[in-house]
Order: structure tokens, then sequence, then C-alpha cells
């Protein structure tokens, strides 16, 4: 599906630029073709290991984050945080061990369980209990969507948020704290982004998006704002004209643009180089469940991919 | 020792949150031998109607209400509508057309409540946990486990003891003779087709407040509960009851007790692999093994010769 829409806006529409692409999947499948045609490509979301190392491409940028960072930040808190005895969960396919690998690179300390569950599994109570016996100092788990939902609920109800502290990666972020509220309040997730930022194009973009849909900006508006805002940075540059690609690219690198997140640069393979937070849920100003930013133990973190990126 | 308690607890637990599907697929599935994959739907339908009302009302128990009675009247509708047609038709027919309707619904769903889970809460009275035994259970799990258990005494109530019941239990066995001595085949269907829909909405208004209310999030639940209808027996009240809580503590007991063991005779890595991804297939091994020796699964339903 995501080839074959590709191949329609290079080899139909011929368009001159891509953006977007939200799963790490489909973007595998597409950067072959997005190579193949030379065509510039700005990723939003999905950034998988293999284009930020090996397969990197001077012609791919990326105003999301390197996959693994997210879980980077957690497993250095949870180190900064002097957890001892740490337990991990995630569901069972690719993308749970990658981010559990992620958290394991910046918390070396052995960890004293680490269960992997059915993708879309709709009860853990009973892995809950089980980790409850284990008695850890602090659960990181990596629970996208209609899991990290039913996850946080579940720990809720079993009496265990409060108890152990959770930290976790796309767990309680934008698109889950509106069906959650006040029932995740004090779960920790690590990210580069959060609405309480108080930097001006942040409060700017923050204020605009709450004014047109009445709700909290997720950190995946923000990241696609940021692909609009450095795309507008570059074609400003090249006086709007697209057909130079190296002088589109050379201007897409340098990133001359304020973005949200306030530092922000690329790295030789076309990733950010940015600090890395980590954010509460907890209730903003106005009484609305929110993130509020509460460490930043990466700071202009690049990912740990780079230099198997061949690009200078 | 404890902690064992807990999982069979957990396990049962599971079990009776499956029961409240299977009891009304398994009744359409075997009186009206309709196969329904729609059951899914109804049961999202009813978390929709639940998490709906719950918004504008902030009443628990009025979303529960507006769930289950709300599904019913829709999946009458349903039947009244076109979906009779298919009693008739062999069951591959009546596989594809109710697939098609899955898809229909869920994007449905999508479209109507957006593709985000949406917000569903336990009452503030049983948000808690309560202690037992030693152990921390939550209290809305209580809730749900005695759900299940009054469905199940009313179904096999209304089933064995009641006028309709007994239309019920001779229509599955002769529907011509039912039909030839005067009664209306046709609207006793609507209502065990509407009841199975009630059932379903009832499930999903209970369950999710535990899960996440999200277009689709019937579909893979509707697989568990096949497999128990298959390994209680199809059209059996008593069979859905006891297959549901086999499955619930094979699939528990099997996610947490089989990487363990594994861990004690393999390599961690190898154990943290093979662990999860053999404790998925544990029900379905059960389910071949019952079919292997009991076709017609462990409770089947007695039936007169003739």
């Amino acid at each position: 599906m995501g080839v074959q829409s590709i191949q329609k806006l290079i080899e139909k529409d011929k368009v001159d630029l891509i953006t977007g692409v939200t799963f790490s999947n489909v973007m595998m499948a597409v950067a072959k073709p997005l190579a193949d045609a030379n065509m510039i490509f700005i990723g939003s979301n999905a950034g998988p290991g293999p284009l930020a190392g090996p397969q990197c491409n001077q012609n791919f940028f990326f105003t999301s984050w390197q996959n693994d960072a997210q879980s980077e930040v957690m497993g250095k808190f949870a180190a900064d945080r002097g957890y001892k005895r740490v337990y991990v969960m995630a569901p069972n396919y690719q993308a749970g061990k990658d981010f559990v690998s992620g958290f394991k690179r910046f918390y070396p300390t052995p960890l004293v369980g680490e269960v992997y569950t059915q993708l879309n599994q709709p009860d853990y109570s009973a892995e809950i209990a089980q980790m409850m016996a284990a008695k850890p100092d602090a659960l990181y788990v990596f629970y996208p969507g209609g899991m990290g939902v039913a996850f946080v609920r579940q720990m809720r109800q079993a009496g265990a948020l409060g108890k152990v502290p959770l930290l976790s990666t796309s767990t309680t972020d934008g698109s889950t704290l509106p069906a959650l509220k006040e029932t995740a309040l004090g779960v920790l997730s690590g990210t580069f982004w959060g609405p309480d930022f108080p930097n001006p194009v942040s409060q700017k973009f923050v204020a605009d998006f709450r004014a047109k849909y009445k709700r909290i900006p997720s950190q995946y508006a923000a990241q696609a704002y940021d692909a609009a805002l450095l795309l507008d940075s570059a074609l400003k540059k090249t006086g709007g004209k697209v057909d130079d690609k190296a002088a589109l690219r050379a201007a897409l690198r340098q990133a001359d643009f304020k973005s949200l997140r306030g530092n922000f640069k690329f790295s030789a393979n076309g990733f950010p180089v940015q600090d890395m937070h980590v954010f509460e849920v907890a209730k903003d100003s106005t009484g609305e469940v929110s993130l509020k930013t509460i460490a930043t133990p990466l700071k202009a973190h690049a990912d740990a991919y780079v230099s198997q990126c061949p690009l200078k | 020792m404890s902690l064992f308690i807990a999982q069979l607890l957990n396990g049962l637990q599971f079990g009776i949150l499956l029961f409240l599907l299977a009891a009304g697929l398994t009744l359409v599935f075997g009186i009206m031998s309709f196969i329904n994959l729609a059951h899914g739907v109804l049961y999202m339908l009813g978390a929709y109607f639940a998490a709906a009302a719950f918004a504008l009302t902030q009443s628990f128990l009025l979303g529960v209400i507006v769930a289950t009675v709300g599904v019913f009247l829709v999946a009458a509708a349903a039947d009244r509508l076109g979906l009779s047609v298919l009693h008739r038709r062999d069951h591959l027919d009546q596989v594809l057309a109710t697939f098609g309707i899955v898809i229909f619904c869920n994007e449905l769903v999508r479209w109507i409540w957006g593709n985000a889970p949406v917000f569903m809460d336990t009452p503030a009275a049983l948000s808690d946990s309560l202690d037992i035994f030693g152990f921390i259970y939550p209290a809305y799990r209580l809730v749900i486990l005695a759900a299940g258990l009054v469905v199940a005494v009313g179904l096999y109530w209304l089933i064995e003891r009641t006028r309709i019941g007994m239309l019920i239990r001779a229509g599955a066995s002769n529907r011509v003779m039912v039909s030839a001595l005067g009664v209306n085949i046709g609207w006793l269907n609507v209502f065990i087709f509407a009841l199975g829909g009630g059932l379903a909405g009832l499930a999903g208004a209970l369950i999710g407040p535990i899960t996440s209310v999200q277009p689709g999030m019937g579909d893979g639940v509707l697989i568990l509960t096949l497999v128990v209808i298959v390994i209680g027996g199809i059209g059996s009240i008593r069979g859905a009851f006891l297959g549901a809580l086999i499955v619930g503590l094979v699939d528990t007991l099997g996610r947490i007790y089989l990487p363990m063991l594994l861990r004690n005779i393999a390599d961690p890595s190898v154990a943290n692999a093979v662990g999860p991804a053999l404790a998925s297939i544990g029900v379905y091994l059960l389910m071949a093994v019952v079919l292997a020796f009991k076709p017609d699964g462990l409770f089947p339903v007695r039936r007169r010769q003739g």
C-alpha cells in the first residue's frame, strides 16, 4: 500500500518532495523507491535504525527522532535516578524489542525482569501481578496506542500506579491521554517535546492548535509542524525553487528555522541532534491533563547508528 | 503461593470476561446455525454506546443500560433489515457477508468517533483495589465476575425454565415442526439474535473501562471467543461458561508460567523469545486436542435423535 502510494506520487504526480510516513515498517518499504527516484524526503515520524545507519541517504531528513531515542532517554533517566531493580515490559514484536534494547543501551544494570506480551493483548492483570511480586524499583514499558490505554488503566485498577514508578515510551502521549485523563496521572514518558515548553514558537503552536482543535497537541502534531517549518525555511533560501536538488538539500541540511523544541540540527545521517526530555502526566494551568517537563537526561543527543552511516 | 492463587483468579476473571462475549455467540451459532463474525462489532458498539452515554450523563450505570438496550435494538433491526436472509444460506455465505459487515462497521466507527481510543472510566467507587486474603485485587474486576455469574444463571433460567426458552430449544431441534404448531419462528430468531447482541453490548460496556475503546477492538477478542464456543460445545450455555473458564485459565497461566519454566531449562534470551510464542498458541493447541477427541466440544448440547 505504502509503496504504491509513493510510486504514484513519484511517477504519476511527479512531485518534487515527499513528507510524512508514520510506521517504521512502511518507511523501510518505501525507502528504496524514494532513494531510486532521488527524491527528497522529510520524515515526520518513523525513524528506523537501518535508515540512520548503513542505509542512510543524503536526501532523507527526519524532524521526528530515531526510534531508539525515546527509550534511550528513559534508560538514562532510570540510571540517573539510581534505580537498582528495573523491570521492563513490551509487546512481543520488532518495535517492542527495539525499544527495550534502546533502554538497555543507557541502563547497563541487569534487569530484574524482561517480559514480552502478545501484541494487542486485552488483559495484563497476570503480568502486572507477576511484576508486583518481583518488587522492582521502577517499571519501564513501551505500549503504544490502545495497548497503552489498557495497560495504564489496569495498572491503576490493580493499585500498582504510585507504588512502582512507571517509566514509558509512547504509552502516555497525545494520542492516549484523551482516553486516559486522570487515570494516567504520575506516569513518566520520554520524548523530544512537550506542550509546556516555554519558547515562543512552541507556545504559539500550542495556543493556535488548542483554539482550532479544542485539545492539547500531541508530539506527533509538533514533529509534523516542525517538518513544515523546516521546508518553509529551505524554500525561502532557494527562492522557492525546487529544481536544483543539491541546493534544496543544502538548504534543508542547515535546518535554519526556529524549532518548537529549541535546539535543533541534523546529524550526517539526516536525523536530529536534539535534547531528550522526561515528562510526567500532570494537570496544566487550565486543569487539563497534560505533560509536564521534569528532566532532560540527554542533551544534544545524536542517535547510536550515525557512526555506521557512510555520509559525512 | 498467594501469587499462584492470584494468577488463578486472574485466569478465572479473564474467562468470565470471555464468557460474556461467548454467551451471545453460542446462542446465535448453536440455535440459529448462523455464523456471525460481526459479533465482535456488536461488542465494540456496546463499548462505544457506553462511552458516549457516560460522556453525556457521567453515569456509569446508565452507560451500561444504554449499551445493552442499544445493541439489543441494533441487532434486532439488523436482523429484520437483511441479516435474516442469511439464516438459510450456507455457512460460507454467512462468513463472507458478516466479515464484510465487520469491515464496514469498523470504518463507520472510525468515521464517527475517530481513530484514537475514547475516554471511558470505571465509576469512582470501583476504581480502587481491594485487599483480599493478603493480595490486592481490583474492585472493578469483581463487578465483572459478578456480572458474568448473573448472566450465566439468567440465561440458564431463561433457556431451561421459561416458555420462550422451551420454544427456543424446540426451534433448535426441529424448526419446521415448531412453526407448524403455530409459533412464529421468524420472530423467535429475531429475539435470539437481539439477545445475543444485547449480551455482546453488555460485555463491551463492562470491558471498555479495562481495555481500550477503539475501532476494531472486537476483532481480536472474537477469535478467542470462537475458540471458547468450539471447546465448550456450540449452542451450549454451560459449554460456553466452562469453555471460557478453561480458555481464560490456560491463556493466563500459560502466559506467565511457560516462559518461567523455559527459563529454567534454556538460555534466558531463548526463553524470552520462545516462551511468549508458545503461550500465544496454547489455547489453539488446546482447541486442536479437544476437536481431535471430542469433535462436539467438551460440553455439547444434548440432542434428541430424530
